[in-house]
């Protein structure tokens, strides 16, 4: 399945600046590995070296956080989209 | 509580509204919001919040106004370089509204003073720019039981929310557990901001804390804005109570007032001249 993935500023720098590219897998974790295949090092910014989603970034499913569903198995369908969303700070600066 | 004529002219636009009036306008001119950081997002949600007559404003800052700030820091002005950034807002606010209270504090708020400082307040603003502060005050928040309406921002980003665990909401280590590890994530001068970016954010921000006050519509709890200008979209995530939350779930480990470490920030002026 090929699904939609919202890229944050922060990350872009790994997909040539694009916000939004796609990726082919039935789950989010085939997801990362296609996005890791196509733009390598993105996986190691998001994910822990097991594998697990790092605490400051949530990735959601549609409007989602995939953490209450299935988390990295959590199964795809048509037209869905994922949206990788890091923990920013700034705000005095 | 009776409004004076200049009052009634001041406020003319919120009173004329329903779901403000004269009771509305009553309720924020008793209010007490405090807002942490008087920067970036400070700065435009302190001059929306005075200007609608939220009766007694409380700060915190430690720094001191910086050429490079006035990019987006509105509530400060050319002159004002070098004087303490509450000062300085609280000056500003004076001419705009002097039925506000202002309580400054320049310095940095701690786990040994934080909480007591909060207490004080009906509603609190997070517009601090580093991960240890906004943990510091998620967790302050929550013990005090007080809703927080947190907002963040990097380059063209921007992200807000309202934490009010109190109520039954999430809090921000439901949405985010743990702070990034030093040099993950740039939360520093070095990554840039959009000026106007400051504006949007502190302004919801306001917005958020206006309408707790008032007790209308449906403020962001349990959901994270998230704002992108250069796409110009807002997308509204929702954010959940996570069971598991180490700070307000089921079984929780932290149960007192923990600070983290301070990332260096290499370009922040090392000293407040004033």
């Amino acid at each position: 399945m090929v699904i939609k993935v919202r890229i944050p500023t922060p990350l872009r720098k790994l997909t040539s600046g694009s916000d939004e590219v796609t990726a082919t897998g039935a789950n989010v974790a085939e997801i990362i590995e296609d996005l890791e295949r196509n733009y390598p090092g993105l996986k190691e910014r998001i994910c822990e070296e097991d594998g697990k989603l790092r605490r400051f970034v949530n990735i959601y499913l549609n409007d989602e956080d995939i953490r209450f569903k299935e988390n990295m198995d959590t199964r795809l369908k048509e037209n869905d989209e994922l949206s990788i969303i890091p923990a920013i700070a700034g705000g005095a600066l | 509580m009776d409004f004076n004529e200049e009052q009634i002219e001041r406020y003319s636009r919120h009173i004329i509204l329903p779901e403000v009036g004269g009771r509305g306008q009553a309720k924020l001119l008793k209010s007490r919001v405090f807002v942490l950081g008087a920067g970036g997002l400070g700065s435009p949600a302190l001059l929306y919040l005075a200007a609608a007559g939220v009766g007694t404003i409380g700060m915190a800052d430690g720094d001191c106004v910086d050429l490079s700030n006035l990019q987006r820091q509105v509530i400060h002005n050319t002159d004002r370089i070098g004087v303490p950034k509450v000062h300085s807002a609280k000056e500003t606010i004076g001419k705009l509204n002097p039925d506000v209270k202002v309580v400054p504090f320049h310095g940095r708020l701690t786990e040994e003073n934080i909480r007591e400082t909060v207490r004080e307040y009906d509603v609190v603003l997070d517009g601090s720019d580093n991960f240890p502060t906004r943990f510091l005050m998620n967790d302050a928040c929550f013990f005090e039981e007080k809703p927080l309406v947190s907002g963040s921002m990097f380059r063209f980003d921007g992200q807000v929310s309202v934490f009010h665990p109190a109520k039954g909401f999430p809090c921000y280590r439901c949405l985010y557990p743990e702070p990034p590890p030093k040099g993950l994530v740039p939360s520093c001068q070095e990554a840039g901001v959009l000026g106007a970016l400051a504006g949007v954010i502190g302004v919801l921000q306001a917005v958020e804390a206006i309408k707790l006050v008032l007790g209308i519509g449906d403020p962001l709890e349990g959901h994270l804005m998230v704002f992108d200008a250069l796409k110009m979209t807002f997308r509204k995530v929702r954010v959940r109570k996570d069971p598991e939350c180490a700070l307000c779930g089921e079984s929780p480990t932290i149960t007192t007032l923990k600070a983290y470490k301070e990332e260096a920030c290499e370009l922040r002026p090392a000293t407040c001249e004033k």
